[in-house]
């Protein structure tokens, strides 16, 4: 008897302590994809009592709408001028972290305080730096003699905007989590570098970036994820317009599926937008997983 | 180093039950605010956006019903309406009583299922109170009142006194009115303004308030009906082309409206005409604190017109709708009405309260003692009420894009026109 409770122990408690998790991944994970893809099959009004089903029409208006192509199109754009500097500086900022340095926790803390900052200040604040007649960068502009730019107005311009917002506050961040794998990298191969002469930009590239790689990789992934979710930045910038400019210059998709959802109330509509987006993360974050993975094994 | 890694794995675990946890007993307790138990008081939530001006008409409230307990929950203007939509889809969440704008009524009054009928809680013996464009507008197509009106736009035109001196234009507000009985007239006062080349300052903001107070103007809007008629009304396409004629003249400061450089504006004189709704005053002197006595209002050019104003709804998750209508039935009261308007500026729905002293002597400081009641009631007495569609703020927000597109230079007005009617076209 005593066996057989020690045996089932042995066999159902892993499962039960990984259960909560699953549950939870059920009721917040999974439930709210599958109700939102059978939204998705609907005409359905946020506000409305009655749902009439019109199958995959709203996935055929969706591919037809240049709006959502156009919000594809900024999504990674900005995506593109958000992450790549990104990661870059957080790079250069662990590295320089991973020095000797007087109170080395205030400095790797200091990194991470744009992150806790509401992204709603940040939104505010550099909307006023970014600002057409009073703006920070536009009045130094003007007093070397440059001219001002109109921000808002300008496709390249408004998304630069938006990619500094991003840029300020996920660079500490990811400089943190390099740190963490820096701090694991053997100090050995530094000084053995250090005896053979090797600058630091040597050392960050030939013996700490081949070492984090993994990290690196996990963080582009991650990034790639946020950066196609971006929503707060390009909506507050814009002064709460949904639709991001008067010319959709920078609308990003979850800005588009905002407005399709929260501001036409369509609901159908934006929960094809959602589920066609999830899609697209999936195929951007498979893509991602290919590359690094033939980087890894061609080693 | 360590120790702050592992709390924050604990937290990572923690936080989602918690969250589980919490989501399953407040699911669980849904019932337990209702209707006081004996000797218990009544708790009512108001949800509104922006300024109501409620605060010290709650205190008052409280001290005639001791039994009554208000909360008031304020979001801005755009999440209000969305959160009020979402809580509506979800059937929970509602406070007992939700404001909505004028803007956004359509959306509301087109579905009146969600929200309790005014007409069952005795608001046919107060409708004289409103004049009937008010009325209707809080009303489904159905028949069920929905809101009952608390302020309306009502419309003028505000400018600052200091500058205008300094453009050599009269500063008097008789004299000011005179100078645009029309909005062609307005424009051509804004050449001569350009002309005096006041360093630093234009003519007016950027198009979107402009546009939307000739728009509010016209006797059919973006709807006829229950038809929207944006292509076909020549209503709309006049205040586009009047819109467009003063930003081809180059009045316009460009600033978008509502953004950090408007109110910065505001302040500093960047434009120095704004059409002004009631509303636009408490907003004006919100921003432009230290521009007390600069800024003056002036009748608008064409006469009335209105912009805005809101009303209460009892939504149908309310528990104490009987506690909750009588609340909402004291606030839009005359004498409520009145209190608002001369603490804040929102001007009162109330027909009868405009031939009162209480409003026809009041004279608002900061506008150097401008004789707002006479002005917005002159305003109010004399327009022409629209109907509001549901999709009437979205499509203005297309048109207005538009306006935009080509103030910063990047369409022919004519191709701005063709594709804000295309994005018109995508919302229906």
């Amino acid at each position: 008897m005593k066996n057989a409770l020690y045996r089932l122990d042995l066999k159902a408690s892993p499962y039960l302590y990984v259960v909560p998790f699953f549950v939870l991944f059920a009721a917040f994970g999974v439930f709210p994809l599958a109700y939102t893809a059978w939204v998705s099959l609907h005409d359905w009004s946020l506000l409305s009592d009655t749902h009439t089903f019109v199958g995959i029409q709203n996935y055929k208006d969706l591919f037809a709408d240049e709006y959502f192509w156009n919000a594809l199109r900024n999504t990674a754009q900005i995506w593109v001028m958000s992450t790549v500097p990104q990661l870059i500086m957080a790079l250069v900022l662990a590295h320089v972290l991973n020095q000797r340095l007087r109170a080395p926790t205030f400095w790797r803390m200091t990194a991470l305080l744009p992150n806790i900052t509401s992204v709603a200040a940040v939104a505010i604040i550099f909307g006023q730096i970014f600002g057409k007649d009073y703006g920070l960068i536009n009045w130094l502009l003007d007093s070397l003699g440059l001219g001002r730019i109109d921000w808002q107005a300008g496709t390249a311009s408004s998304q630069i905007a938006i990619s500094v917002m991003i840029i300020w506050r996920w660079t500490g961040y990811n400089a943190l989590i390099y740190l963490a794998a820096m701090q694991a990298v053997s100090k050995d191969l530094y000084d053995a570098a250090s005896l053979d002469g090797a600058s630091s930009f040597q050392q960050l590239t030939r013996i700490t970036v081949p070492a984090i790689r993994p990290t690196i990789i996990f963080t582009v992934i991650i990034s790639t994820i946020g950066g196609m979710q971006v929503l707060a930045e390009p909506l507050l910038f814009g002064g709460a317009s949904v639709t991001g400019g008067s010319d959709r210059q920078f609308q990003t998709l979850s800005l588009y599926l905002y407005e399709v959802g929260f501001s036409r109330f369509d609901f159908g509509y934006a929960s094809t937008a959602a589920w066609v987006m999830f899609f697209i993360i999936v195929i951007v974050a498979g893509i991602n997983y290919f590359l690094t993975s033939r980087v890894r094994s061609s080693r | 180093m360590r120790s702050v890694f592992s709390r924050r794995r604990v937290t990572a675990v923690a936080a989602p039950l918690l969250a589980a946890a919490l989501a399953l007993t407040t699911a669980a307790c849904g019932g337990s605010d209702d209707p006081a138990k004996p000797g218990g008081k009544v708790k009512l939530t108001i949800a509104t956006f922006g300024e109501f001006g409620y605060k010290d008409l709650y205190k008052e409230y409280m001290q005639l019903n001791p039994n009554v307990e208000i909360t008031e929950r304020i979001t801005k203007a755009e999440d209000h309406h969305k959160n009020l939509a979402a809580h509506l889809a979800t059937n929970t969440g509602a406070a007992d009583i939700e404001a909505i704008e004028e803007g956004w009524a359509g959306q509301f009054t087109a579905n009146p299922g969600k929200f309790y009928n005014w007409a069952d809680y005795g608001a046919n013996d107060i409708k004289s109170q409103w004049p009937a464009w008010k009325w209707q507008q809080g009303s489904a197509a159905s028949g069920e009142v929905i809101g009952l009106g608390t302020d309306v736009g009502g419309m003028a035109m505000c400018y600052r006194r200091d500058i205008f001196e300094k453009a050599g234009l009269p500063t008097d507000r008789e004299a000011v009115t005179k100078l645009w009985p029309t909005w062609e007239d307005y424009i051509a006062t804004g050449v001569k303004f350009k002309a005096a080349n006041v360093k630093g300052s234009s003519w007016m903001d950027g198009p979107t308030v402009m546009y939307r107070s000739v728009l509010g103007q016209q006797p059919v809007g973006i709807y006829d009906g229950a038809n929207v008629v944006v292509e076909t009304n020549p209503g709309v396409k006049k205040a586009w082309d009047l819109t467009i004629d003063a930003i081809n003249k180059g009045l316009s400061a460009k600033i978008a409206a509502w953004s950090a450089d408007w109110n910065a504006g505001m302040a500093n004189g960047s434009f120095v005409t704004l059409a002004c709704p009631s509303w636009m005053m408490a907003y004006i002197q919100s921003q432009a604190k230290d521009s007390s006595g600069k800024w003056d209002i002036a009748g608008i050019p064409g006469g009335g017109g209105n912009w805005g104003g809101s009303f209460l709804t009892l939504p149908k998750q309310g528990k104490n709708v009987a506690e909750a209508s009588k609340l909402a039935k004291w606030l839009v009261a005359p004498e409520q009405q009145a209190k608002v308007f001369r603490a804040l500026g929102n001007f009162p729905s109330t027909v009868s309260l405009y031939e009162q002293p209480v409003i026809k002597d009041f004279k608002n400081p900061f506008f150097n003692n401008a004789p707002v009641g006479q002005i917005f009631s002159q305003s109010v007495k004399t327009m022409v009420p629209q109907y509001m569609g549901p999709k009437s703020g979205d499509i203005n927000t297309a048109i207005q894009n538009g306006l935009t597109r080509v103030e910063q230079g990047k369409q022919k007005p004519d191709e701005a026109w063709t594709q804000s009617l295309k994005d018109v076209k995508a919302l229906l």
